[in-house]
């Protein structure tokens, strides 16, 4: 089964587009853009167990650091550069951002919500740090560094200038529409500037 | 067909300018082959052995001699013998039956020693490329190799753009460093103070055993892992129940390396040694001063770069920065560091996920060209 949020970026490329998927772990992405839309696509993922298991998808895929290996991309290689499930877990968001905005026509962003009502319901009632399907880890092994809401995202890309072209949001298996930023779990943006 | 049947030889007609200026010739090859040229000849794969390999990259049968990339080359493995057409030759320079420093001189009917002409990865390049004109084959799925088989999968894709599709690139550098030019001289000093050496003029005589020996003992460490020499010897003892407190041999790791030596003599030319060393050392891409994501610019064929962990002779940053200088070209590159403590070595022992790496690495080159056209 494809996951929502793989369906919903599938569905925004456009056929034959050129892709970089930042943090691509296994490839599943990828491999989907790849088959469905016929994209040219490469990955940097940071683990190597990663990478190799989406060499075995037939994707393209660099072992590397985003905060590192971004710079020797010429302005607006790629179509669209899709950074999923994974800025949340860069150290330098702003400057991983900026060279995706450089070397990208559009920038695909996926982001958890950690303002969803479920989130805000265990912080407050509870008195939990939330674990909700978009955010299911623990406080002592969670891989993600930032803990956002999907308004706080779209006040950063005000602060940073960045246009913020559409948004979709999820909730497991669904989208919403209303009040996203209490009812969905993720949101997903795409930006360019 | 018995196993010396299995070598090709082809002496190229003519001769060719080498890098240093010098002009040389007659060259022979030494090559073998592997599984079925198809009719449209597009399934060709060139491996190129690494130092001191030879054209034997894989048995022929059940029976055969292993060769030295067994568990990668053959029917159903990474390189696919079923599919692919594979080719290894012998590197010009090397003493497994392409000329070199022991192959005779054709003007004075004894071995050339010295008189072999200093020679570059590029010159066994070049003599590769004829190879393959030779056998009509104008495209190469892949080439292959790592170490100095890198070296020469590099410049592959350099020299000859048009007819590389993909290249992997193993354990390797585009350019050798001081360090390791130092730890390649120590190897050659190590054979040139032998007294037996005699100016590279020691054939049919007993020739610099000693010397060849110590650079092996040298050679070896730098192939190996600090981890992987403590798991392998650590401090046992060699022969004794408890240490000598003489100078004799103590430890069980300096009785590997005086054997690693020892039968090193048995198989390779002390000369070969030394041009194969300085060929390596010689190797810069960016010698004419450019960067080396210009020397890349006018590459075509599509990466894999693999590195290995422990690997402190050719680090992976060596790898990265490659990987970079493809990615300024938008070359299709694929790279990984693979966990392995075996050092240098691994490229050749470490197969777990090195053998599932290349396989599909191979299988998306075929199928995306499939693709294409």
């Amino acid at each position: 089964m494809i996951s929502l949020d793989y369906e919903i970026i599938a569905d925004i490329i456009e056929p034959g587009a050129k892709v970089l998927d930042l943090g691509c772990g296994d490839g599943a992405l990828l491999a989907l853009l790849k088959e469905k839309k016929k994209c040219r696509g490469t990955g940097i993922e940071i683990d190597v167990k990663e990478a190799v298991r989406a060499m075995e998808r037939g994707v393209s895929v660099a072992q590397g650091d985003l905060g590192r290996d971004l710079e020797v991309y010429g302005e607006k290689r790629f179509d669209y550069v899709i950074l999923n499930e994974s800025l949340q877990q860069v150290l330098d968001i702003e400057k991983v951002l900026d060279a995706a905005l450089r070397i990208g026509k559009h920038v695909i962003v996926g982001i958890p919500n950690f303002c969803q009502f479920g989130a805000r319901f265990q912080l407050f009632f509870l008195g939990r740090v939330p674990v909700t399907g978009a955010l299911p880890f623990k406080w002592y092994n969670t891989p993600n560094l930032r803990f956002l809401s999907l308004k706080d995202f779209r006040f950063f890309c005000l602060e940073k200038g960045v246009t913020i072209e559409k948004a979709r949001y999820l909730v497991q298996r669904k989208e919403v529409w209303f009040f996203p930023n209490l009812f969905a779990e993720a949101g997903i943006f795409v930006l360019r500037k | 067909m018995d196993a010396a049947s299995d070598i090709k030889y082809l002496t190229l007609g003519g001769s060719l300018k080498l890098k240093s200026g010098i002009t040389f010739g007659p060259i022979t090859v030494a090559y073998e082959t592997y599984g079925e040229l198809n009719p449209t000849k597009s399934n060709t794969i060139l491996i190129c052995h690494a130092f001191t390999g030879d054209s034997h990259v894989a048995s022929h049968r059940s029976g055969d001699r292993p060769g030295w990339w067994e568990d990668m080359v053959g029917p159903g493995k990474a390189f696919d013998t079923n599919k692919y057409f594979v080719i290894c030759p012998n590197v010009l320079g090397s003493c497994k039956g392409t000329s070199g420093p022991i192959s005779l001189d054709p003007k004075t009917g004894k071995p050339y020693g010295l008189d072999f002409p200093v020679i570059t990865i590029q010159d066994i390049v070049m003599v590769q490329k004829r190879l393959l004109d030779h056998l009509g084959i104008k495209t190469l799925l892949s080439v292959a190799g790592g170490s100095m088989g890198g070296m020469q999968s590099l410049t592959w894709a350099v020299l000859y753009p048009d007819m590389v599709q993909s290249s992997i690139v193993i354990a390797t550098c585009h350019r050798h460093t001081a360090q390791q030019i130092a730890l390649h001289e120590v190897g050659r000093q190590a054979v040139m103070t032998d007294p037996d050496w005699l100016n590279g003029d020691y054939y049919g005589k007993e020739g610099p055993k000693r010397g060849l020996a110590i650079a092996r003992m040298v050679g070896h460490i730098t192939y190996m892992s600090q981890a992987s020499m403590e798991r392998k010897f650590g401090r046992k003892l060699v022969g004794k129940e408890e240490l000598g407190y003489n100078i004799s041999k103590d430890f069980e790791v300096e009785g590997y390396l005086e054997y690693r030596g020892q039968s090193f003599v048995e198989r390779f030319d002390a000369n070969s040694y030394l041009y194969l060393t300085k060929a390596m050392d010689y190797f810069d891409l960016t010698e004419d001063g450019q960067s080396l994501a210009d020397v890349f610019q006018g590459v075509r064929s599509d990466f894999l770069v693999i590195s290995f962990t422990s690997d402190w002779l050719y680090p992976s940053e060596q790898s990265r920065t490659m990987v970079r200088a493809l990615k300024a070209n938008d070359v299709g590159v694929s790279y990984v560091e693979l966990d392995s403590d075996y050092g240098h070595d691994a490229f050749l022992i470490d197969f777990g996920d090195q053998t599932k790496v290349v396989a599909n690495y191979l299988a998306r080159v075929q199928n995306d060209k499939a693709g294409r056209t």
